[in-house]
């Protein structure tokens, strides 16, 4: 059970930005997303968009244990 | 240090702590960010970090200025959730030995945390919100430094 947060429009598109998600790799917690809202699954395929899990970014696929976080990161604007 | 407050916050007051006790320091240069109304269309600014990623990356960036510039020290404040008009969004102070190098820092310091800091803004205006990245005068300041 990964924990997945939203940052900026993409938790304003999904209207959701903490959501336990049953999923043992990052690629079936896409499949998931995708099953439940496809708008959604193909911002988070966007241009710019990073995912980090447990805080530390990735690229590419990552398997998921219980209780880790991944975040999805779109472009970030500077403070 | 690096603190992300929601609270509002007293530069002045940052600027004197930070000072007090630097026998070998001969500079501190200091910088503050304050919310813009943009004549009436940002009725506020919502900044979203992302606790402890945001901070980390910060501290990460803030250490490789210290070793670039000779840094003794610097403080950073960078406001998150609801910001509005005419207040403090950043605070930045470096200490250093001279003023070249605590100038510099700060400069430095303050470019990547306008361009590339893990920070997603969203202006409220009389038309409603939208979601804002860094212009391209942001990106320009901030890779000035990258060709050095």
């Amino acid at each position: 059970m990964a924990r997945v947060l939203l940052f900026g429009r993409l938790a304003d598109q999904a209207g959701w930005r903490d959501r336990a998600i049953e999923a043992m790799s990052l690629s079936a917690l896409r499949a998931v997303i995708a099953g439940d809202d496809p708008d959604l699954a193909e911002a988070l395929s966007g241009p710019g968009v990073q995912v980090a899990v447990d805080k530390t970014v990735v690229r590419g696929e990552a398997a998921l244990l219980a209780s880790t976080e991944v975040a999805f990161l779109p472009p970030m604007s500077g403070g | 240090m690096i603190t992300l407050t929601e609270a509002p916050f007293e530069p002045g007051a940052l600027l004197t702590a930070f000072c007090v006790g630097r026998a070998e320091t001969g500079a501190v240069a200091s910088f503050v960010g304050l919310a813009r109304a943009e004549q009436g269309q940002a009725a506020a600014l919502e900044l979203e970090a992302y606790p402890g990623f945001t901070d980390a990356a910060i501290q990460d960036f803030a250490e490789a200025a210290k070793a670039r510039f000779s840094l003794h020290d610097y403080r950073i404040v960078h406001r998150t959730g609801h910001i509005a008009p005419g207040e403090a969004i950043v605070f930045v102070a470096t200490a250093a030995g001279h003023r070249r190098a605590a100038f510099e820092a700060c400069d430095f310091l303050m470019d990547w945390l306008k361009s590339r800091a893990p920070f997603w803004k969203k202006e409220h205006g009389p038309g409603g919100a939208r979601w804002i990245e860094p212009t391209d005068r942001d990106r320009t300041d901030a890779s000035r430094w990258d060709q050095e």
